[in-house]
């Protein structure tokens, strides 16, 4: 297991993606430590009133050259509205790496399936991917036009495929409705809402593809340590902050 | 130098910060963010006689300054704890103590009982927050009679420190505190979580999956503060307070209410460095003040 750290880094660059979403570039005077695509960090939320926790947050990319940590980051509540007001130069508590992060092909093909702001880790986790010398497609769905972000991060990658709910941009309807998620992949690498995740694991099931889920459960330690982030298995209730996020299909009860 | 030790029935500890049970899982999970050697103990998660699966997700709400929780005791039992967290934790450098959960008398002493054989575990917490299956699922710590049962067991199977660990939904706290140190108890640590729940008012669902659940957190530290002082002057064994404490000065806090020692739960969640601030705090407010020992400061409260 990789060693966990309590850091605080400096904020480069809040960028806005939409309305809802936005990008925060972190940075720290040290070497970032190193950290695995699908693991996530455990956010402190200063400067309110309301939010007590930490706020868990997907790993969107690491560039160890530049020294840069990148967040993608939807507004849905209190915690995620004072993220959203961070400007460069302010500082931000975090604790790193945590949880187990997917497991990665060695050559081969791999489907990218992310719903909504459940894309965040998949840039990461193609880049690896990639390293490794795996052809990586993109599923990426979203509910209306005005959710989607720039994706040309994600198009250096690999191949883009796109749905939208009411149609405005690629396929219409959810993602399971597009073609290419009938293609045949060595695995399937999936996050986001969890109705999205048990479609796509029951196409997944269908066509005997390996598959790997990314669960965003409630989360109050983020190590392990509370037992109130379960999730249930055919090995009785697993943590999904250390012994998750990631797991295979398999050993949930969906 | 600073004379930061305190003693709790024959538990020597380093300076007077423990972690709270259930918060800290065995301290394996914190061990990157603490220096086990700069705490007085780890309370571990609650060990019952026989596995449990604990109860269902969603286990966890937020509130104001503190969180409901409904984790349902889940833990692999005292046998899987001897054969495989044991060996893996023994040798820390600080006092490792466990927290004993139940259902009935004779379940609480059969696990103290092994408990007692491991040299590394000098103390356990009898936690009696917990329902009597045998009268209707009450609480046992709610009523003076069960709680004295409870403890009357265990201090025939466990000869080492036994700290009793108190419920604060009662009327009167001090009541229970007089029974258990009636039937030996060489210490009490208080409060547990309050009784608590949290509403989704657009779903129109609770947000637990057991409706209702345990409140803790900086929210109810005040609660916590007026329970400690009230039952050590109560009682004449040691008292551990907990409840709320997120930095030095709740600690010192309990401290001159009454408290011999202190415990931190929530609060790692947030900070999991937490506790070595509160130790090296309290050492700071300790010279700040011109005292030599921690124990001057042990109800020290100046009431007029
Ligand atoms: C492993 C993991 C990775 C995540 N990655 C991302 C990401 O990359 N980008 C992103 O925008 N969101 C991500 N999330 C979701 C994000 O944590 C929540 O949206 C955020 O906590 C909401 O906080 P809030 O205060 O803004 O909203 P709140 O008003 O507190 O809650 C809004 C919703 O968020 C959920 N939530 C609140 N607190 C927590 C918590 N402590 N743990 C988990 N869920 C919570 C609640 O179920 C609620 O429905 C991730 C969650 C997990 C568990
Ligand atoms: C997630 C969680 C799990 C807990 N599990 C236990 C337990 O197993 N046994 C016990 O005696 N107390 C348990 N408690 C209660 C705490 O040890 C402590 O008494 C309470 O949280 C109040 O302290 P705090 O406000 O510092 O957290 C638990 C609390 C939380 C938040
Ligand atoms: S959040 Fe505490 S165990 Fe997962």
């Amino acid at each position: 297991m990789l060693k966990k750290f309590e850091l605080i880094l400096t904020v480069v660059e809040n960028k806005k993606l939409n309305n809802s979403y936005f990008q925060l570039i972190l940075t720290h005077p040290n070497p970032l430590p190193e950290m695995l695509p699908g693991q996530f960090v455990e956010v402190k939320v200063e400067n309110t009133t309301t939010v007590y926790l930490r706020r868990p947050i997907s790993i969107n990319d690491v560039d160890y050259k530049a020294n840069r940590l990148s967040l993608i980051i939807k507004n849905v509540g209190d915690g995620t509205n004072a993220l959203s007001k961070l400007c460069a130069g302010d500082s931000l508590n975090l604790l790193l790496p945590l949880g187990n992060g997917f497991t990665l092909l060695e050559n081969g093909s791999a489907i990218l399936v992310g719903g909504g702001v459940g894309i965040a880790p998949l840039l990461y986790l193609g880049g690896k991917l990639r390293e490794k010398g795996v052809k990586v497609t993109y599923l990426l769905g979203f509910k209306y036009n005005s959710d989607i972000i720039d994706l040309s991060a994600f198009e250096a990658v690999g191949d883009v495929n796109i749905t939208t709910e009411d149609g405005s941009i690629g396929v219409k309807g959810f993602v399971t409705n597009h073609p290419v998620i009938n293609s045949k992949f060595d695995r399937m690498y999936v996050c986001g809402p969890t109705p999205m995740m048990k479609s796509v694991a029951k196409c997944a099931i269908e066509s005997g593809t390996d598959c790997e889920v990314s669960l965003e459960n409630m989360m109050a330690c983020g190590l392990g340590a509370c037992l109130g982030c379960v999730t249930q298995t055919k090995e009785g209730h697993k943590c999904v902050c250390s012994d998750g996020p990631v797991f295979n299909i398999n050993e949930l009860i969906w | 130098m600073i004379d930061t030790r305190v003693k709790i029935g024959d538990l020597e500890l380093r300076n007077p910060v423990m972690t709270a049970s259930g918060t800290f899982g065995y301290g394996t999970e914190y061990k990157d963010f603490v220096d086990f050697s700069r705490m007085g103990g780890i309370i571990v998660k609650g060990t019952t006689l026989r596995k449990r699966e604990g109860n269902p997700y969603p286990r966890l709400a937020e509130v104001s300054s503190g969180i409901l929780n409904t984790i349902g005791l889940q833990n692999k039992g005292v046998d899987y704890f001897i054969e495989h967290i044991y060996p893996e934790i023994k040798d820390y450098d600080t006092n490792i103590i466990v927290n004993v959960s139940g259902t009935c008398p004779e379940d609480y002493a059969e696990c103290a009982e092994k408990l007692a054989l491991l040299d590394k575990i000098p103390a356990i917490e009898v936690n009696i927050s917990c329902p009597n299956v045998k009268q209707g699922g009450m609480t046992i710590g709610v009523n003076c009679a069960a709680a004295g049962s409870v403890i009357k067991a265990v201090r025939k199977a466990y000869p080492k420190t036994m700290i009793v660990k108190l419920t604060p939904n009662v009327t009167d706290i001090t009541e229970i505190a007089r029974a258990v140190e009636a039937e030996g108890a060489d210490s009490v640590s208080l409060i547990n979580c309050l009784n608590g729940m949290a509403i989704d008012a657009e779903r129109r669902k609770p947000i637990l999956s057991m409706v209702t659940g345990g409140f803790s957190g900086p929210a109810i530290k005040p609660v916590a503060l007026r329970m400690v002082y009230q039952v050590s002057k109560a009682v004449k064994i040691p008292v551990i307070g907990l409840g709320g404490i997120s930095n030095a000065t709740d600690a010192v806090e309990f401290m001159l209410a009454g408290a011999s020692a202190i415990e931190i739960g929530t609060a790692n969640f947030v900070d999991p460095s937490v506790t070595m601030k509160v130790a090296a705090g309290i050492e700071e407010y300790l010279v700040r003040h011109g005292y030599k020992s921690v124990r001057e400061i042990i109800g020290a409260l100046e009431v007029s």
